[in-house]
């Protein structure tokens, strides 16, 4: 009993380095160890600034803005990258077709693309979900047609030889088969979706918490930038974490 | 259950098999690994394209897709779904089929009784042991009661006591299920074991099909009897009983001492890594033991084949590499041969020479 509360208390000891960093950072500012204590407000300070964003809706609407972009073009993309890349990994005749076209398209990082999609679809909702849609389908299309590819080809024929249709074996043994790939590539895209819409805000749109973090920048507020970076961190983390969960879900018991 | 016929079946290597399995029987295709066994399972189930044609009970199935032939295929790496529960496995069949969920039941039921594996229903396959995986696939690949069974080397990833054990389950369940199997392995002693009839198989050619002691006893070819280990045939010309449960047999003047059974013995197999010799006259009453003359000497991959003249017989023994290397043996010497008793394979019911 005593064993297995001790267990249970043994996470808490992880959050033991945060707890000393931030204190050492509390101490630092406080003590103006630091040149120029407008360069770094102290923990106490930030923690003052997150909640009154809080409290005033500042954070929440911009917040909002980010995760809608976040969602609907990491969403569309994901599911376009997993159709597209079942038929691909399915039909090789459509892997000969379309793989050339990826394997160009792939290496272009997702903000390469912001230049031109600024003059195509203008500064608005369209162009960050655009540029997330991108940044999610490529991984998650090139992970779906690799797992697929990667099954065991005696599998489907032992699927065959049951009687069971071509659809029937793609949904119940090949992707099933495949998803610790296509799982990889919705991890890493997860936290990759917030990485890139931040950097669209800040670079092309008006609201959201990249652009929040330059409005900041140029009223010299750290405080503020601080507040916005620990909620990017903790919004990549949990959509990381999200899938992650969801995979052994789904995958622990037979792998 | 149907009789298989293949009619000049072509595909890579086989080149114009021809074929025929008995209804309900259980034929083993014994050859080497590449001979073309595995091709010729595929063919049956209809996995891959071919020229020629199968035929079950004269019906030509060569049009007919893999789930619509019937038959259940027991693959060497078994192939159970991991992302499956043992129940699931079984019923994968089913589900493909659309069959009720009742009926579904029932009968997944009734072969994880038949298969002795009810305990495993919940299980997925990387929590079973290989004789468990085994009856898992055995009982997935029965599941839409087929009407041939194949079986493409299904124990050979089982340790040596589980697949002796299997093989005994795997024979009786088909005699109880009386369904036409074909049992594709490499090993002779399984093939032995199992076989109503042996087929053995090589380069793509069917060499001779027969049932095992015929093979044995009456290889039709070189190839053939290379393939079952070269043995030396001898006719049997009297025999008498020695009382204590041996025989002695007189092979055109070599007495020899083996097991009786109450039969007439009508020729006798002596394989040649079943003879020993030796430079010396081994102690122990004379019984088994001949002195002969090698009279030719033969590398053979990892053992020497010596052939020693004993009387009018002219016998093979293989000597391991190893222990001809520690040995002095020159064409000309004399030396002495010595029978394992238990390892003489005695052929007792009709007599074809």
């Amino acid at each position: 009993m005593k064993v297995d509360k001790l267990k249970k208390l043994r996470p808490g000891w992880g959050i033991l380095p945060v707890v000393i960093f931030l204190a050492i950072w509390e101490v630092v500012a406080r003590l103006n160890l630091t040149p120029g204590q407008f360069f770094f407000p102290p923990f106490s300070t930030v923690v003052g600034e997150f909640y009154y964003l809080t409290a005033n809706g500042v954070l929440g609407d911009n917040f909002l803005s980010s995760l809608v972009r976040v969602l609907i073009g990491f969403c569309a993309g994901s599911i376009a990258g997993l159709a597209i890349g079942m038929i691909m990994g399915w039909r090789d005749f459509v892997h000969k077709a379309l793989n050339p076209i990826i394997s160009l398209l792939y290496p272009i990082p997702a903000l390469g693309w912001l230049p031109l999609l600024m003059l195509w679809l203008g500064i608005g909702e369209a162009l960050p979900i655009t540029i997330i849609f991108i940044c999610s389908f490529f991984p998650v299309l090139y992970n779906t047609v690799t797992g697929i590819r990667n099954v065991d080809k005696d599998y489907i024929r032992v699927a065959r030889t049951l009687g069971a249709s071509d659809a029937k074996i793609l949904t119940t043994v090949v992707v099933p088969l495949a998803l610790p790939n296509i799982f990889t590539g919705l991890r890493l895209e997860a936290g990759m979706a917030w990485r890139v819409i931040i950097a669209a805000e800040m670079v092309a749109i008006p609201t959201g918490i990249g652009a929040l973090m330059m409005r900041a920048e140029s009223l010299i507020r750290i405080d503020i930038i601080i507040v916005c970076l620990i909620v990017l961190a903790v919004m990549c983390l949990s959509f990381e974490k999200f899938f992650e969960y969801l995979e052994a879900k789904l995958t622990t018991k037979w792998r | 259950m149907p009789s298989i016929r293949l009619e000049n079946i072509s595909k890579y290597i086989c080149r114009d098999v021809n074929l025929e399995i008995f209804n309900k029987e259980l034929l083993v295709l014994l050859g080497p690994n590449g001979a073309g066994k595995t091709t010729l399972l595929n063919i049956i189930a209809g996995l891959t394209h071919y020229n020629g044609s199968v035929l079950f009970d004269s019906e030509p199935v060569d049009k007919l897709a893999p789930s619509k032939r019937g038959v259940g295929y027991l693959f060497q790496d078994l192939f159970l779904f991991p992302h499956l529960d043992v129940t699931s496995n079984i019923a994968y069949g089913l589900r493909a089929q659309k069959q009720a969920q009742n009926e579904l039941q029932g009968r997944v039921e009734e072969l994880l009784q038949l298969m002795k594996i009810r305990h495993l229903a919940a299980r997925y396959p990387k929590h079973l042991s290989g004789g468990e995986k085994q009856r898992v696939a055995l009982a997935r690949a029965l599941v839409l009661s087929p009407k041939v069974l194949l079986l493409d080397e299904p124990l050979s990833s089982l340790d040596m006591q589980t697949a002796k054990y299997l093989r005994i389950e795997l024979k009786q369940l088909q005699k109880k299920l009386g369904i036409t199997t074909i049992y594709v392995t490499h090993d002779l002693a399984e093939a032995e074991e199992m076989a109503d009839r042996i087929a053995i198989i090589q380069d793509g050619h069917v060499q001779q099909v027969g049932r095992p002691e015929e093979v044995f006893f009456y290889p039709i070819n070189e190839v053939v009897s290379d393939f079952i280990g070269a043995p030396n045939i001898l006719r049997c010309d009297h025999c008498r009983s020695l009382g204590q449960g041996v025989m002695e047999v007189d092979c055109g003047g070599l007495n020899i001492v083996i097991p009786d059974d109450g039969n007439m013995v009508r020729r006798i197999a002596l394989f040649p890594r079943d003879l020993y010799i030796s430079e010396t006259k081994p102690p122990g009453p004379e019984v088994n033991r001949f002195k002969g003359t090698i009279t030719s000497i033969r590398s053979c991959g990892d053992a020497v084949r010596l052939e020693v003249r004993v009387g009018q017989h002219s016998l093979l023994a293989e000597v391991p590499n190893h222990i001809f290397e520690d040995m002095d043996l020159t064409v000309d010497k004399e030396v002495f041969m010595i029978l394992k008793l238990r390892r003489i394979k005695v052929y007792e019911d009709r007599d074809r020479g």
